[in-house]
């Protein structure tokens, strides 16, 4: 068994078509650019590459995190996954059936096996509904009946922590945002997925309440055996929560491997610079310049070759002249789009195991 | 869960758990119910509403019955509790016919162009796009007129007359209603919300009823209910031009516009359609009022 990553397989699920060794989603080239119109006819002026050719695999039982600075595609990611925005190219198999094509399975049934939690908890439940009816939608969508929807409802919000004859029959503006945060997690819940995409889930909650969440999400997690595509920008808590790790820069993916692996020897520059980024508790190691400096560059027009090259202490000129390329990371290897990990790319660094260390 | 809650001592605790599962609906009512600015002009708008569709039982003399020598009498002679107008006809039982027209021409149309343009709007709010240039541009033609102007010109156009006045004021009342429908519609159809009901793989049908309907439906009722007393004071200009009720009929605006040059011989009887008018209007503003606050729930 070569995921040794992915240590909890999930007990028979009929809805298991593929076994363990399927991968519960394969993405593969996705891609989404948005159109930029301008003038009265709205003519398409350029294209922001929102998410470039994106592949990655999620198997079954295991947390695969998504990382990256703001802007670098990670939101659209989630939305392409849950077909809430449609991708103009690119295939999304779930549990072996490509999504949304002939002979594969509809968006409907890939909404009834993968639900999403949304970034910002008070906007994504309805202010003018009960959130015990927010909960309830989805079944009551599907043909339950109002009272077994309700009585799911207020399970799944006992489940999360939250007293559903206290907090059932209240509107998302009375409760807290850790207290959306879990009515949000209980929506997820409500239709009995077998895959959760959290979307910054927990970025919005103050540091206790973040880690309340966290190990909410773990506990029903390890009970319904979820699979989590769990995206953030805070690298602590996604190598608390991941198996697997996956860097995102400029709408591509720049790095992808085992959590352990990946923060204790990052291959990409731009993984290195994005660890050396966070705050050291050492006051010794205090450092005063920041790793990566600037902003990364307009996604309308991409620099040529490695995105990372404008950035990137170690660019030479194969980096603006060629792109490098990921590699397949279906098995869930170690695997960084950079030259210097490819011997055959011509980089002076190129076959080194270890990058050297920032300045 | 709820029967222990209710056989709980009624602490403050027990009081805090109470199950609260009453319905969006349910919460408007209840927090209605406690608002006694609102109820009262809610019970001044019902009567204003009951006396003119039971004219026939109540008025107290025949709309119609002229008297020479009983021209412009003010209130109490010779048993007419409110007076007579300039060709001696009873001004109550006036007032009372009256009110049916003018809030029929006033709530007709505002109810249609609700349907209408509130159904417009919310198309064009969510489906975006080309359709919604096509749907807003077209409402921006009618915004080139001012209002009274254009109700003024289509009912002119076909013709006076009761119905047409109706149409003409339809027509008038849809593009404000489009507009705000498709503004309320667009603020939510990007919130996270509609997108996570999306994601739950529910029918269209079902996000847009449950999730978007429910959140524009708010500001456009509210616009709509301003909107009749701004209809009756419109349908009763039409009138005082000539072009919606034809006299001998009763009808608000008319009688202000015949009563108009009375206003030196008996003021009092000359401002009585004025002041019927303003009470309807003043209760509606008040009663749309207590509906937009009982309405929004986070307050």
């Amino acid at each position: 068994m070569s995921f040794a990553t992915s240590p909890i397989w999930p007990p028979a699920d009929p809805r298991d078509r593929g076994g363990p060794q399927q991968p519960l989603l394969m993405v593969r080239g996705l891609q989404k650019h948005f159109a930029i119109r301008n003038g009265v006819l709205g003519r398409v002026a350029a294209h922001v590459r929102a998410v470039d050719g994106v592949s990655f695999t999620v198997h079954k039982g295991e947390t695969l995190g998504i990382v990256g600075e703001s802007g670098c595609g990670k939101s659209t990611l989630a939305r392409l996954l849950m077909r809430l925005i449609v991708p103009d190219a690119g295939e999304q198999i779930f549990d072996g059936d490509a999504v949304g094509v002939q002979g594969g399975i509809s968006v409907k049934d890939l909404r009834r096996q993968a639900q999403m939690v949304f970034q910002d908890s008070s906007s994504s439940l309805n202010p003018r509904m009960p959130v015990q009816g927010s909960v309830a939608f989805g079944p009551m969508a599907f043909g339950m009946p109002k009272a077994d929807a309700t009585a799911l409802a207020r399970e799944l919000l006992t489940k999360v922590g939250l007293n559903p004859a206290l907090f059932g029959g209240r509107y998302p503006h009375e409760l807290s945002g850790g207290q959306k945060q879990r009515v949000n997690i209980a929506r997820a819940l409500a239709l009995k997925p077998r895959m959760v995409i959290l979307d910054e889930a927990v970025s919005a909650l103050d540091k206790s309440v973040e880690a309340q969440v966290l190990n909410l999400l773990q506990v029903l997690k390890r009970e319904l055996s979820l699979t989590y595509v769990f995206i953030s920008h805070d690298l602590g808590v996604v190598r608390w929560i991941s198996d697997r790790v996956m860097v995102m820069y400029l709408g591509e993916v720049v790095e992808i491997g085992p959590a352990d692996a990946l923060y204790a020897a990052p291959k990409h520059p731009y993984t290195q610079a994005l660890l050396a980024s966070r705050p050291s508790m050492d006051p010794d190691r205090r450092r005063e310049e920041a790793p990566v400096s600037g902003d990364p560059p307009n996604p309308v027009n991409p620099p040529p070759g490695c995105r990372f090259h404008t950035r990137c202490p170690h660019a030479e000129r194969v980096c603006s002249a060629r792109a490098p390329v990921l590699g397949d990371a279906a098995a869930g290897a170690h695997l960084a789009a950079c030259h210097i990990q490819n011997p055959a790319s011509g980089h002076s660094l190129a076959g080194r195991p270890v990058l050297p260390a920032l300045h | 869960m709820s029967t222990t809650v209710s056989n709980a001592p009624p602490t403050g605790n027990a009081a805090m758990a109470a199950p609260r599962q009453r319905g969006y609906w349910g919460t408007v009512g209840y927090r209605l119910r406690y608002d006694p600015v609102t109820l009262f002009f809610g019970a001044v708008l019902l009567s204003v509403i009951l006396a003119a569709v039971f004219a026939s039982w109540i008025a107290p003399a025949d709309p119609y019955q002229e008297s020479i020598i009983r021209r412009l009498k003010g209130p109490g002679y010779m048993g007419h509790i409110l007076g007579t107008d300039e060709l001696g006809r009873d001004m109550l039982s006036r007032l009372l016919y009256g009110g049916r027209l003018t809030l029929l021409m006033g709530m007709v149309p505002v109810v249609i162009a609700t349907l209408i343009g509130g159904g417009l709007g919310v198309v064009a709010g969510f489906a975006g796009g080309i359709v919604n240039t096509l749907i807003m541009r077209t409402m921006d033609v009618f915004y080139a007129f001012p209002s009274v102007l254009l109700a003024v010109a289509i009912s002119g156009a076909m013709g006076g007359g009761v119905t047409n006045g109706m149409i003409a004021l339809t027509l008038v009342f849809i593009p404000p209603l489009c507009r705000v429908a498709e503004t309320a519609t667009t603020q939510v159809r990007n919130l996270d919300f509609v997108d996570a009901a999306r994601a739950t793989g529910a029918p269209l049908r079902l996000v847009l009823w449950h999730h978007v309907l429910g959140n524009v439906l708010g500001p456009v009722l509210i616009y709509a209910s301003s909107l009749i007393s701004v209809g009756i004071i419109l349908a009763s200009g039409l009138s005082f031009l000539g072009l919606g009720v034809k006299p001998p009929e009763p009808d608000w605006g008319l009688m202000l516009n015949a009563l108009r040059q009375a206003i030196y011989v008996n003021p009092l009887i000359a401002a009585l359609p004025g002041i019927a008018i303003f009470i309807t209007s003043v209760s509606l503003n008040m009663v749309s009022d207590g509906l937009r606050s009982a309405m929004d729930v986070r307050s």
